[in-house]
């Protein structure tokens, strides 16, 4: 648009920046003075937004590593922090793995096969992911407390119940793969069904192959639902030693025992790479919500 | 390639024997109910692997499956237990309830230091006790045997005699470490004193006088040994009730019908709060959708001027709020908005002299929980609107310009009205997901202020999601069927809202936030 700017349009242009710019800083306060946080000696409130004083002593105490003051006092990390990430990264990969193998063959059946009671399940999928887990907290516990009583390794304060509570999720991301199957032209599929492959093989060696990108993102959506999840994760995990990071850093902030600084360095220490990731899959974190939307 | 096809066939083999094995562990458990529906699910499995007509549902078997177990079968559980009395006083089964009440002993606080003396070895060991009342009188016990280490423990009882002066004592005493390995056997052991008292093992050195309690007549009655009376199962309320009508601990569970229902809507105390609940959740989450839909639409509107420079990096910078994982922004609002040593109230003091108590007063918390949910929300709008915009033809815009509209006037006229239809289910799926926001009212205020005219514990905060939370996992009675029974009306209200959502807008899909 070539359009010359009048001089009250000018003016509205500085306006919105200044809306915008305005919103931004209150947007990315409170990030910062999370870095202040994490940086300043002590676990008080007070100081400016940059610290006059710079102290990595809660960032060692969130690595695991002991702090020694002036005065030779010793300070032990007060929570196993990287035990906790390890144990979110574990339950994390677990679930978005099953999560992936169990929505793909799913997805290629309703995207390429017609069959009885296709449209009614594809539709039941999508109204019970309206129903959120939190809904059903006392039956996730009750069924695990269970469980436990039969298979061990299956029950409370486990992380393969938790891992497993997760797949629940597979709904949500049956309909994005789906959305990318039917993307893809089925010509290829045909004419390797024409060359005689099996309809396994047309699905695992020609669709698949093609399809990776919308895998890749299921995984890290996947990946990503498990390590922000906190309600099921919270019922499920009691021992200090196997929560998650999502439940963990809930015990940093009480106010008899308010430990700002180091919870600013753990949320700083896990954060940051969910954070690039989230920005990362931007795009996808909404994908296939809008399609068919104004254009159709 | 064949490999991966008998990959898949071994899988499923593999969950079939799973689901075989779990539903032998189900019979052990006498649940034959559960088991036959496991046993139903292997059959199908196996069906499905050799039908060639259900071909296609051997591909959607797992995602379904999957959906099936976590989805439906705790929804289903969900209202199973709303209809019970399930909580932390009716916490065991009937037959394990009963069990603890057999079990339970009745003593007068008599003690004895025992030792065990062990004459052979292995299977033909035989032991005898040798005992020192409180007194200071010297007992022995009859010679007896006891299975092996590691055997199943079976009962004995054993008579006790006065141990004579002098009288040779057989065998050595048993070093603690033996002692340890037997005692599971030593715990089932009784002994009983010519007095008829019998006496069971309290620790490794010490017998104290410990009578059985209770005997079971039939299924529903106990004999309370003590003074003989009777002792009956009241299965309506879950307890056994002794002859007085007192109930004993521990409860069982049991099926009280709409007794839960009947507690929401006919008990004031429950079914005031549940009205303040219910009422603040809905304003909070239509305020809510409504406040993020309108700051997204208004930065996604701006976003779009081709006018503006540095589009992209306001994008980022306005969707950061987002990207940050909720776990830890709420938590860092919760430290910020800290009455005596958050950053903002420190602000505050400091320019006007005020301290606003953000988790004490109503009004301020509730406003609290706004802002911030608008915060982490209000990005999530902002590209659901950006990708909708981008899809309204330019000329409409154009055209517009040319009749002299303003920025008011297109967005009235022709941006509401184009995205309002793709928008409104969207608009809906968040109404239900704010609905629920348990994760930030659990790591933002617990609710706080707490009522303090309510007989249940609940705030100003409280979400129906976090009222149930609480009542089932916080606060002392741990009533997990009173919150099954809540989560259960909420049910309602979210398929109608999907129901609402499929009707009317073609069942556009629904949202995460």
């Amino acid at each position: 648009m070539a359009m010359v700017m009048t001089s009250s349009q000018r003016w509205r242009v500085w306006a919105l920046h200044a809306v915008l710019i305005a919103f931004v800083v209150l947007s990315l306060l409170p990030l910062l003075m999370i870095v202040s946080i994490s940086l300043r000696p002590g676990n008080f409130a007070g100081g400016s937004l940059i610290p006059k004083a710079i102290s990595f002593e809660h960032w060692r105490l969130a690595l695991g590593l002991p702090v020694v003051d002036a005065q030779g006092q010793v300070t032990p990390p007060p929570f196993p922090v990287l035990q906790w990430i390890f144990n979110s990264l574990k339950v994390a990969l677990v679930s978005a793995a099953a999560c992936l193998a169990l929505s793909v063959t799913s997805a290629y059946a309703f995207a390429r096969m017609r069959f009885r009671g296709r449209d009614g399940t594809l539709t039941a999928m999508l109204l019970l992911q309206m129903f959120p887990s939190v809904l059903a907290l006392v039956a996730i516990y009750a069924i695990f407390d269970r469980l436990g009583d039969w298979v061990p390794w299956l029950g409370l304060n486990s992380h393969w119940s938790l891992a497993l509570a997760y797949t629940g999720a597979v709904a949500q991301h049956i309909w994005l793969v789906k959305g990318y199957f039917e993307s893809i032209p089925p010509d290829l599929e045909e004419a390797a069904a024409v060359d005689g492959a099996s309809r396994w093989q047309s699905f695992v060696l020609v669709l698949l192959p093609l399809a990776k990108p919308v895998l890749a993102v299921v995984f890290v959506l996947a990946f990503l639902g498990a390590m922000i999840e906190y309600p099921v994760a919270s019922v499920l995990l009691h021992d200090e030693q196997q929560l998650t990071l999502a439940v963990g850093s809930r015990l940093f902030l009480f106010n008899q025992r308010y430990l700002w600084g180091d919870f600013a360095a753990t949320a700083l220490l896990a954060g940051l790479p969910l954070t690039l990731m989230f920005l990362l899959m931007q795009r996808w974190l909404v994908a296939g919500l809008t399609a068919g939307g104004v254009k159709s | 390639m064949r490999a991966l096809a008998l990959g898949l066939h071994a899988l499923n083999l593999a969950a079939v024997a799973g689901l075989l094995f779990l539903c032998q562990q189900l019979l052990r458990a006498h649940d034959a109910l559960a088991a036959m529906a496991v046993l139903g699910v292997a059959g199908l499995l196996v069906l499905l692997q050799f039908s060639k007509r259900l071909q296609a549902w051997r591909y959607v078997m797992p995602g379904v499956s999957a959906v099936l177990v976590f989805i439906v079968l705790p929804m289903a559980f969900t209202l199973g237990i709303a209809f019970t009395n399930y909580s932390s006083a009716h916490l065991l089964s009937f037959e394990r309830a009963t069990d603890a009440l057999l079990q339970r002993t009745d003593s007068e606080g008599l003690g004895m230091d025992v030792s065990l003396l062990r004459e052979g070895e292995g299977a033909a060991a035989r032991y005898q006790a040798r005992l020192r009342d409180d007194d200071g009188k010297d007992w022995l016990s009859a010679r007896f045997t006891l299975p092996a280490p590691g055997a199943p423990a079976t009962g004995t009882t054993v008579m006790l005699g006065a141990l004579e002066d002098g009288q040779p004592l057989p065998g050595e005493p048993l070093p603690p470490r033996a002692l340890v390995e037997l005692l599971p056997q030593l715990r089932t052991l009784v002994l009983r004193t010519p007095d008829d008292r019998p006496w069971r093992l309290s620790s490794l050195h010490r017998i104290t006088d410990q009578a059985q309690r209770y005997a079971l007549i039939d299924a529903d009655r106990l004999r309370d040994l003590r003074d003989g009376s009777i002792v009956t199962a009241d299965h309506a309320v879950g307890v056994w009730r002794d002859a007085s009508g007192q109930a004993l601990e521990p409860g069982f569970r049991t099926t009280v019908g709409f007794a839960n229902y009947a507690r929401i809507f006919g008990d004031s105390s429950f079914f005031e709060p549940f009205v303040r609940v219910f009422v603040w959740t809905v304003s909070f989450a239509s305020l809510n959708t409504l406040l993020t839909f309108a700051l997204g639409l208004f930065f996604a509107v701006a976003l779009s001027w081709p006018a503006l420079k540095g589009r992209g990096a306001y994008r980022v910078a306005l969707f950061l709020p987002y990207a940050v994982p909720a776990f830890i922004s709420i938590p860092v609002f919760r430290g910020l908005f800290n009455e005596n040593l958050g950053e903002i109230n420190l602000v505050l003091d400091l320019l006007f002299g005020v301290r606003p108590g953000w988790f004490s007063d109503a009004t301020l918390a509730r406003a609290m929980v706004l802002t911030v949910n608008t915060w982490l929300g209000y990005p999530y709008m902002m590209i659901l609107a950006m990708g909708l915009l981008k899809a309204i033809p330019e000329d409409l815009y154009e055209a517009s310009a040319l009749a002299g509209a303003g920025p008011v006037t297109n967005l009235l006229r022709i941006t509401l009205p184009l995205i309002a239809r793709p928008m409104a289910p969207l608009l809906v799926a968040s109404f239900a997901a704010n609905f629920n926001n348990l994760t930030l009212i659990a790591l933002l205020t617990e609710g706080a202020p707490d009522y303090l005219d309510t007989q249940v514990p609940v705030g100003a905060t409280d979400l129906l999601a976090s009222y149930t939370y609480r009542i089932a996992f916080n606060d002392g009675g741990q009533n997990y069927a009173l919150a099954c029974a809540i989560s259960s009306i909420v049910f309602v209200i979210v398929a109608l809202l999907a129901y609402v959502n499929l009707r009317c807008f073609g069942g556009a899909k629904a949202t995460r936030r």
